[in-house]
């Protein structure tokens, strides 16, 4: 007993235990190569038998000396959850077990508060659950039959004009657009969220990024992806390719460089540029990508060397949201000769109102995208306290901004998009659907894409380790072992296949409400089984 | 489902016609109220055609208070129409104590007036006539504008025809343009604001069918002009965007049909003009219909049109003779009326076009 002091650490402190079968293992080894974290490994250990190996029964007791698989007990490699242990081994012998018991958390944090990826833990109520497509098309008008009617599901990107500053002319009975106006692209309504190259792989970036060009040239789904904060490969800006993809520009500025340089040789305009204000899952942070995913080729599109890229809080130089405008929008907006619709992404916020407000009445009407990422959004890494305990449902927030605009007769003209969350229960088509009819043009989804690529992360602490480099399929690490794990075709066909689910998923909600447009705004279509959902929604209340 | 209907005429027509383009379609709407909006108007208002026309129905009270503001406005009244009903016993009709339809000479001051001025007079009259009969419980008014009168009631059609003394073709009410409907009910309250024609500085619109974009289409309008106000029924949505459109936008009439059901994205790309479908097409998405209805509609300049939804849920029928073009939403009100026409000239218009009735009745058809 000696040996032990109580601060040792113990397997059952950990959030996960375990559970070996020793009788089936066969020391084929895999698990213990396939753990990432290093969470289990090979002893050898004594053990009391009773055994008879003739062909009649001889029990004979005896000590023997056996290899077996045993979890580590450690603060720094501890098993996470991921199931890439269960997955591989062909006997069924091992599997992580949930561990109600423990104390990590309240351990762990001898080297400064605890990082890790994921979404929160503590905030995954599900507002949108308690909301249903109540209001259906019967006897005072039809339903569409979703196989057969067509629909326009089509969502503007960029600063849409009041109907009387349009610049019309008539001529012989006809308008005639006499000038410029902003650009505006109409867009499908799920834009794949900003993951950078660096906190995803390059193999998991590409296979996002391979979905988005077959849904575009394949499948005629104009979806548009956002680069993430890090760049892109040269040859991909250089390509005609360009065109599907939104390049943010974050408080880091990194992989600006590269694109700068590109500029001239771009033979298409970028989709839009997104301006990254905040993210949902740890609002009032930076960007943050570990050293441990700080490789060669990241090193080399970010233009920096080896360490941790921690991104400022804010854009450098900008105190007021009248700056922001100026020089952020304008400045965007001027590079690419104002042909690009350049948006803003901020996280949800008590303050969200007063920035779309802000923006609304901008007087250069160049603000092309309000983009508000909600509590339950996903990050590669972040301080834990940031993700359980900062942050802002997104729900409530897209519906006050919405409102906010409609009291001014403004909805419609920087149009709204709604992430953090959306389809974390599987259905990205119905939350996207119901934030539509409360006023979103559109919906950003992140998590889920990952989750498509093999992600087991989820809500209850499992893995959530995007952080560590060592993410077990390859998808959040630069490890070149496990980003092999990652089949880019698979990979993308998941994606691609999700996508084409949705459409008609959205189809599925758009047809029983009569609708072949997308319904944004359309509240009258929800009701809710919750009295306060809504009424702060501002929707019939049902039971 | 509402029957809607309407005739242009070259010969001014009495009421009596518009009831029977209407009735024979009974057996489609409940016979719940009659209302209808005469333009362009003959019989004992033919000499006061550039006057204002109030029309309202009200208590005495109500009368009383609208005298009085329009006393105080400086409008002179010139004639008026007070209809001394039939009062037989067994009528189905929800009957408001007074129906006036007067005339009155602009206040001296309109003199000077534009004519936008004087439209914008109007209408803030209106306004401020039916804010006052409204917070006094005294009464509705319909429109206040130059040769133009709306009558409204709740009741069967026939009975209130009757109550009017409508079937006596008596001379006293014609017009060479009615728009009618003969149902008060609607899928919200039944107030006499809801029912159909609406009249807007000298837009009359009827519409049939749910405007499944109401919310929407209510929420922009509300604060895009003063006069887009009650919504007591989700096609006056309809009346708003075609007063929006073609007053105060002042675009072309064709645009009215790309705003309430624009062209898909795709069919857009193809078109020469897809920049000018496309800007009208974001920058108006609040306007959109996308439900099942069909639109009839009568200009300040008298030109009648109507129009469909974009997957034509609703019917709509076209039928005209020499003198006169009717348009229903059954044809079998047009045989009543038209019996001897010819047939094979009926129009049934499609989901991609308006019919623009001119006041030589020439009938164009205005592909999207």
């Amino acid at each position: 007993m000696e040996a032990v002091k109580t601060q040792d650490i113990g397997v059952n402190d950990l959030p996960w235990k375990i559970e070996y079968h020793a009788e089936r293992c066969t020391m084929c080894g895999s698990c213990v190569a396939g753990c990432s974290f290093k969470a289990i490994k090979v002893e050898v250990q004594k053990q009391s038998l009773t055994v008879s190996e003739g062909s009649q029964p001889e029990p004979k007791h005896t000590h023997i000396a056996r290899p077996i698989i045993k979890q580590v007990a450690s603060l720094t490699d501890f098993c996470r959850g991921c199931g890439m242990c269960e997955k591989i081994c062909p006997n069924n012998a091992i599997r992580p077990v949930r561990n109600a018991d423990t104390r990590k958390t309240l351990l762990s944090k001898d080297n400064g508060p605890i990082k890790r990826g994921g979404r929160t833990n503590l905030n995954a109520q599900r507002t949108l659950d308690s909301i249903v497509v109540g209001r259906i098309s019967q006897m005072t008008d039809p339903s569409l039959d979703a196989a057969r009617h067509t629909f326009d599901i089509r969502a503007p990107f960029g600063r849409v004009l009041p109907a009387k500053d349009l610049p019309f002319e008539i001529k012989d009975g006809k308008l005639v657009q006499k000038a410029k106006t902003p650009p505006v692209d109409w867009i499908y309504p799920l834009i794949f969220s900003d993951m950078s190259i660096g906190a995803l792989s390059t193999r998991a970036w590409e296979a996002v990024a391979l979905a988005v060009g077959y849904l575009n040239e394949k499948c005629g789904l104009p979806v548009r992806m956002s680069s993430g904060e890090g760049g892109m490969p040269v040859k991909l800006l250089e390509s005609d390719y360009l065109k599907y993809f939104i390049i943010q520009i974050a408080s880091g500025h990194f992989g600006w460089n590269r694109i700068i340089k590109a500029m001239p040789h771009m033979v298409t305009d970028p989709a839009g540029i997104l301006i990254k204000i905040g993210q949902g899952a740890k609002p009032g942070d930076g960007g943050l990508l570990p050293s441990a995913k700080v490789a060669e080729h990241v090193q080399a599109i970010r233009g920096v060397p080896k360490a941790t890229l921690a991104s400022p809080p804010n854009h450098q130089g900008l105190y007021s949201i009248e700056e922001s405008v100026q020089k952020m929008h304008l400045s965007m907006n001027a590079a690419f000769g104002f042909r690009v619709p350049v948006g803003i992404k901020c996280a949800a916020s008590a303050t969200s109102v007063s920035v779309y407000n802000n923006l609304l009445r901008d007087p250069y009407k160049i603000c092309g995208g309000f983009f508000i990422d909600g509590i339950q959004g996903g990050t590669g890494a972040a301080n834990e306290v940031s993700l359980d305990h900062t942050g802002h449902p997104v729900v409530s927030k897209i519906r006050d901004c919405y409102l906010a605009a409609v009291k001014q007769g403004l909805q419609g003209q920087i149009p709204l998009y709604g992430g953090g969350g959306i389809g974390m229960t599987g259905n990205a088509a119905a939350d996207a659907f119901k934030l539509m009819c409360l006023g979103a043009n559109g919906v950003f989804v992140g998590k889920v894409l990952i989750q498509l690529l093999g992600c087991v992360g989820n809500e209850q602490g499992r893995c959530n380790s995007c952080n560590t480099g060592k993410c077990p399929m390859g998808i959040c690490t630069q490890d070149p072992r496990l980003v092999k794990r990652l089949d880019i075709d698979k990979g993308a066909q998941k994606i691609v296949d999700y996508v084409l689910a949705f459409d008609s998923e959205l189809k599925k909600l758009m047809a029983p409400i009569g609708n072949s447009s997308l319904p944004i705004g359309r509240s009258d279509a929800l009701v809710s089984t919750d009295k306060a959902v809504a009424d702060q929604l501002g929707i019939q209340y049902v039971c | 489902m509402c029957r809607i209907g309407s005739i242009k005429s070259k010969v001014p027509i009495q009421p009596s016609k518009a009831l029977h383009l209407m009735l024979p379609q009974q057996e489609g709407h409940d016979n719940s109220g009659f209302a209808m909006v005469m333009q362009d108007l003959y019989g004992i208002f033919s000499n006061y055609k550039d006057k204002p026309l109030l029309s309202l129905a009200c208590t005495q009270r109500g009368a009383q208070l609208v005298e009085d503001y329009m006393d105080a406005h400086n409008f002179v009244p010139l004639a008026e129409w007070i209809p001394v009903p039939d009062k037989r016993p067994g009528l189905d009709i929800k009957a408001m104590p007074y129906y006036i339809f007067r005339n009155y000479d602009y206040p001296e001051e309109a003199g000077h007036m534009s004519k936008e001025e004087k439209e914008n007079l109007l209408l803030d009259t209106r306004l401020a006539l039916r804010k006052i009969l409204t917070e006094n419980n005294a009464g509705f008014v319909y429109s206040f504008w130059p040769d133009v009168l709306t009558l409204k009631e709740i009741g069967d059609p026939a009975d209130i025809a009757t109550y009017f003394h409508l079937w006596d073709d008596n001379g006293c009410l014609v017009a060479k343009s009615i728009v009618a409907q003969c149902r008060q009910n609607t899928n919200y309250d039944i107030v006499r604001y809801a029912a159909h024609p609406f009249f807007l500085q000298g837009y009359t619109l009827c519409a049939n069918g749910e405007n499944t974009f109401y919310t929407k289409n209510k929420e922009f309008q509300s604060s895009l002009h003063r006069g887009y106000i009650g919504f007591e029924s989700d096609s006056q949505c309809f009346l708003n965007t075609l007063h929006y459109v073609h007053h105060e936008l002042k675009w072309p009439l064709t645009y009215y049909k790309h705003v309430i059901t624009p062209l898909p994205f795709e069919e857009c790309e193809q078109r020469e003009d897809k920049d000018v479908l496309v800007a009208i097409r974001q920058s108006l998405a609040n306007l959109e219909i996308n439900g099942p209805n069909t639109v009839i509609g009568v200009l300040p300049d008298c030109r009648m049109i109507t129009c469909c939804d974009s997957k034509k849920l609703r019917p709509v029928v076209v039928g005209r003779d020499e003198n006169m073009v009717a348009i229903s939403s059954e044809v079998c009100g047009i045989n009543e009326i038209m019996p001897n026409r010819d047939q094979s000239q009926d129009i049934y218009p499609n989901e991609r076009e308006i019919v623009v009735i001119d006041n030589d009745l020439e009938v164009q058809r205005w592909k999207q």
